[in-house]
């Protein structure tokens, strides 16, 4: 192996910039991705549990279509042909108006994908309620959207920490495809410093112990969020 | 105040309830038993609208429960209802489980909730527990929290649907206790249940049901005497010889 | 925009589209021989009561799960050469990275499988003079595979998306060669609708066919 190891690489400028820029870029996409995958894969994956036949087919549509076609492919689709399949000024507009229209592309390609597997999460946790629970909340008087309120809900987003966190972690780690559409992120400046620098060891092995890191935390974070929430009272509760 | 007239339900092929029928007035308590899978705790949940039912009518305080353009929620606020497995919901305290309900049907505020809640617990001998998750509670504690979940309604009927079944010996009573004083206070009550002691001891009428079919609907008296079918004696006979 | 939807396009590209195609199959294929058996060799491991070799096995599975997939690739198609001391081509790189990626996360679908099987199971293995080897052979894995089937297929359906991220060291697979031709002709809304409708077809059918067999598994 003849390998010239140069760790110093790593807090060069500009080097040390672009690691801690991309990391940033990582978090912003993931993050934001999240807010749009945990509303509309919350909403989508209580359609999919209602007594609506119509409202159960779009949920389980929704949900089939972004789960059977590549992340990457999806990317690609909403990058090139979303924008030239609305109306010309749209589409102009979605291509160079919007600020920075590759984050935003990163950002809803994520956020749509991760809401179908979240959805699948809060279908799952709410079908895992007893029967027994919902004719419960339903003698007392309870409406339908009370029911949900109070009873499916706060139980069901219990029971699904530990799936909804690798999900999140899912959509951290998957971030890493915005780079195929020029956003810099974590991945991509790593690789861009291996080219410019041919110091490829050092530069993936600073990518992949920040990510390491950032999932140690989050894991961290989220068994501490469990644990505060967790019911008293009742041991096992949802699936690990 | 319950009224039941030719009620018939399927699942597919299976006949649940067959053409069955039985008036409960202001005041009674009639308890209904019968082998398992007779369609008792159906029945009882036909009075609700929890079970919905193809044929006949089932009216509450003239109001009729199957008709589309009835208020189940509103409906089901008035009827107090007692499950085999307690149902409490296993995320909110004790407390919070019987104030839900009142705040958020009822209207209630919060204080007024927390006081009729706290009254209630005190009369199941509960009031120590408050602050507790279902969870942390006894089956027996935990049924009579969902007896006062139902009373903080202010019903006017209680359905239980065998509420001791799932306790362990030594729970029955307390659990059968407040039941006792409940009906001793001229609350409207059907009870599914295979407890003849309590049938004895405070039921006006007792209904016994066989494959869907309500098989007899006599006084206690009756019931208990000898004047009842084959199918009931034999199943009297199968759960007081053991 | 769609009225200008150019089907010729389409046709003419399918003999490249097939060529990449099969490259996307075979290095699933392989991904998953390779995965799967690296998984179970990663699944008994963990399990052992060794301790060392349990929490080598455990640090592995948790270092590339918290890794992207891409990066695993970039590593991979980096080190590769390194390691070998000559250039060997992006295939034998991505594989070796798919293969050692995916044993990751097939070793915590067979360890919940292995753990599935009542205890009592292997007990009466022992009981009956079995070998470790011979017992987790005959009597375990056998009936951890039964168990885990829908989950392997499901997983199996994620490596093939999956391969499509070769895209990132340009190897030619379906969706690089559609992007080709794609640049090459100008048609990016014909080829990449296309790519999509037929990884959706591919994928969708078999899902269904998971969930068919897992209805009757389950009777």
């Amino acid at each position: 192996m003849n390998y010239n190891w140069n760790w110093g690489i790593l807090i060069t400028e500009p080097y040390m910039g672009w690691i801690f820029s991309g990391l940033g870029w990582t978090l912003l996409v993931a993050i934001s991705a999240w807010v749009i995958a945990f509303t509309l894969g919350s909403v989508i994956g209580i359609m999919r549990t209602l007594d609506q036949p119509i409202l159960r087919a779009i949920g389980a549509t929704y949900v089939e279509i972004f789960r059977n076609i590549p992340l990457l492919v999806q990317m690609f689709l909403w990058y090139f042909i979303f924008p030239e399949l609305l109306p010309e000024e749209a589409g102009l507009w979605v291509k160079r108006g919007i600020p920075m229209p590759e984050f935003w592309t990163a950002v809803i390609c994520l956020g749509t994908y991760t809401a179908s597997r979240v959805a699948e999460q809060v279908r799952a946790g709410i079908n895992a309620i007893s029967q027994g629970q919902r004719q419960a909340a339903r003698a007392i008087g309870l409406s339908p959207a009370q029911v949900y309120r109070y009873v499916l809900l706060p139980i069901s987003y219990r029971t699904i920490i530990p799936p909804m966190t690798s999900e999140f972690l899912g959509i951290f780690k998957n971030s890493s495809l915005a780079l195929t559409i020029g956003v810099l992120e974590l991945t991509a400046q790593t690789r861009q410093i291996e080219e410019y620098t041919f110091q490829g060891f050092e530069a993936f092995t600073a990518a992949t112990i920040l990510y390491i890191i950032v999932t140690f935390i989050v894991m961290f974070f989220m068994a501490r969020v469990e644990k505060k929430v967790s019911i008293p009272g009742v041991t096992s509760i949802g699936a690990k | 105040m319950i009224e039941m007239k030719n009620v018939s339900k399927w699942y597919g092929d299976f006949h649940v309830l067959n053409n069955c029928s039985t008036v409960v007035e202001k005041g009674e308590v009639v308890v209904v038993c019968g082998p398992s899978g007779s369609g008792k705790s159906t029945l009882i949940k036909c009075v609700n609208g929890l079970e919905p039912f193809q044929e006949g009518t089932v009216t509450f305080d003239g109001i009729s429960v199957g008709e589309s353009k009835t208020n189940l929620t509103k409906l089901r606020s008035r009827i107090g209802m007692v499950f085999q497995n307690f149902e409490l919901f296993p995320h909110i305290s004790v407390i919070k489980n019987i104030r839900l309900a009142q705040e958020k049907v009822l209207g209630r505020s919060e204080e007024e909730a927390k006081k009729r809640g706290m009254e209630l617990l005190e009369r199941v001998g509960l009031a120590e527990q408050a602050l507790k998750y279902p969870g942390q509670l006894s089956g027996g504690q935990q049924q009579r929290v969902a007896i006062a979940r139902g009373l903080a309604m202010d019903p006017d009927a209680m359905l239980f649907d065998e509420p001791t079944s799932a306790l362990d010996p030594e729970m029955i009573n307390e659990v059968l206790d407040v039941m006792v004083e409940l009906a001793q206070e001229g609350m409207t009550m059907m009870v599914v249940t295979h407890e003849m002691g309590f049938a004895k001891k405070v039921a006006n009428r007792v209904i016994f049901m066989d494959e869907g079919r309500i098989e007899e609907d006599c006084s206690k008296d009756a019931f208990f005497g000898d004047t009842r079918g084959e199918r009931a004696q034999l199943f009297l006979s199968k759960i007081l010889n053991h | 925009m769609l009225e200008n939807f150019d089907f010729q396009v389409v046709i003419d590209a399918i003999p490249f589209l097939w060529e990449g195609l099969k490259l996307t199959f075979l290095l699933t294929f392989l991904a998953i021989a390779g995965g799967l058996i690296l998984g179970v060799l990663l699944a008994l491991a963990r399990l052992s009561h060794i301790k060392p070799l349990s929490f080598l096995a455990a640090s592995y599975v948790n270092f590339f799960r918290s890794m992207p997939l891409i990066l695993v690739i970039f590593w991979f198609y980096f080190l590769v050469p390194y390691i070998v001391g000559r250039p060997v081509g992006g295939f034998y790189s991505v594989l070796v990275a798919f293969t050692l990626f995916e044993a990751a996360y097939y070793c915590e679908i067979m360890r919940a499988g292995i753990q599935s099987v009542r205890k009592g199971q292997a007990q009466a293995g022992q009981a009956l003079g079995l070998t470790y080897k011979q017992n987790m052979q005959y009597v375990v894995l056998p009936q951890a595979f039964r168990n885990m089937t829908p989950i392997l297929l499901t997983q199996a359906v994620i490596l093939f998306q999956d391969t499509s991220l070769v895209y990132v060291v340009g190897l030619h697979d379906f969706l690089v060669n559609a992007e080709i031709i794609a640049s090459r002709d100008n048609r990016l809304i014909e080829l990449f609708s296309t790519v999509a409708v037929v990884y959706f077809v591919l994928c969708l059918s078999f899902s269904l066919s998971i969930r068919t067999l897992q209805r009757k598994f389950s009777v």
